[in-house]
């Protein structure tokens, strides 16, 4: 799993790499948090176009830096998921709380 | 429906084994042509599975011995993950969406429903020593 993040103007994007499981999960949440702590922005979004596999680890991942992010009253987006990733986002409801552009 | 091919894995619960697991698993139902959202579909419940024998059933410890064994027929996967840890309490509860036991960790508590919407059906027992999920999926 590899993290990578970048500026779109005030935007702070994470690009996801490989597969969220209970394995990485604690490395994503680790390195989400140091750069949502370290940084301003006004709000993130998550790239998960090479996010090849996701389970419900991986929600609560998502759920957890949703948290962090409306405590800091920063909003955040999903762009670029594949089918698969797609899917768990739409039967977990989590595109409910966060959108998808 | 024959048996027309079956294979056993065995693993430590250790959480770098899961990406493995859902792998051979995956590997093994290409056999009986399913489509790629249908071995997406096994990968994750697997994935589940195996994720709730290390985090609840070995507490996280690491180890401890999951089994996986698959049946393959001509149109359906059947995989049972069992494990030999503390066991459900309550299955039934276990089984609600959102339910988790673990408060630490930013659990979903989601590993169960997502078992039962990418698999066509979810089976669970459990006593102290001995946990049985077995899930199917049909190709056809």
């Amino acid at each position: 799993m590899e993290l990578y993040t970048n500026f779109e103007g005030s935007t702070m994007i994470f690009s996801l790499v490989g597969e969220l499981d209970e394995h990485s999960a604690s490395f994503v949440r680790r390195k989400m948090d140091e750069y949502i702590e370290n940084n301003d922005f006004d709000a993130v979004v998550l790239d998960l176009n090479k996010l090849s596999f996701m389970d419900s680890t991986g929600i609560g991942v998502v759920i957890g830096r949703y948290k962090l992010l409306q405590k800091k009253r920063k909003k955040m987006y999903v762009r670029n998921p594949s089918a698969t990733v797609d899917k768990i986002f739409n039967m977990s409801g989590m595109y409910g709380i966060i959108s998808k552009i | 429906m024959s048996t027309t091919n079956k294979m056993t894995l065995t693993i430590e619960a250790k959480s770098q084994n899961e990406s493995f697991a859902r792998s051979v698993v995956a590997a093994f139902f290409i056999q009986i042509n399913p489509t790629l959202e249908q071995v997406e579909d096994i990968k994750t419940a697997v994935s589940e599975a195996v994720t709730n024998c290390i985090v609840h059933a070995y507490d996280g410890a690491q180890q401890g011995e999951i089994r996986i064994a698959c049946v393959l027929t001509e149109d359906t996967i059947t995989v049972e993950i069992c494990d030999f840890g503390k066991g459900i309490e309550n299955v039934e509860q276990a089984m609600k969406p959102f339910y988790t036991t673990v408060a630490t960790g930013e659990r979903s508590g989601m590993g169960f429903t997502v078992m039962q919407a990418f698999c066509d059906s979810v089976n669970v027992t459990s006593q102290k020593g001995l946990t049985v999920v077995k899930l199917t999926k049909k190709v056809a």
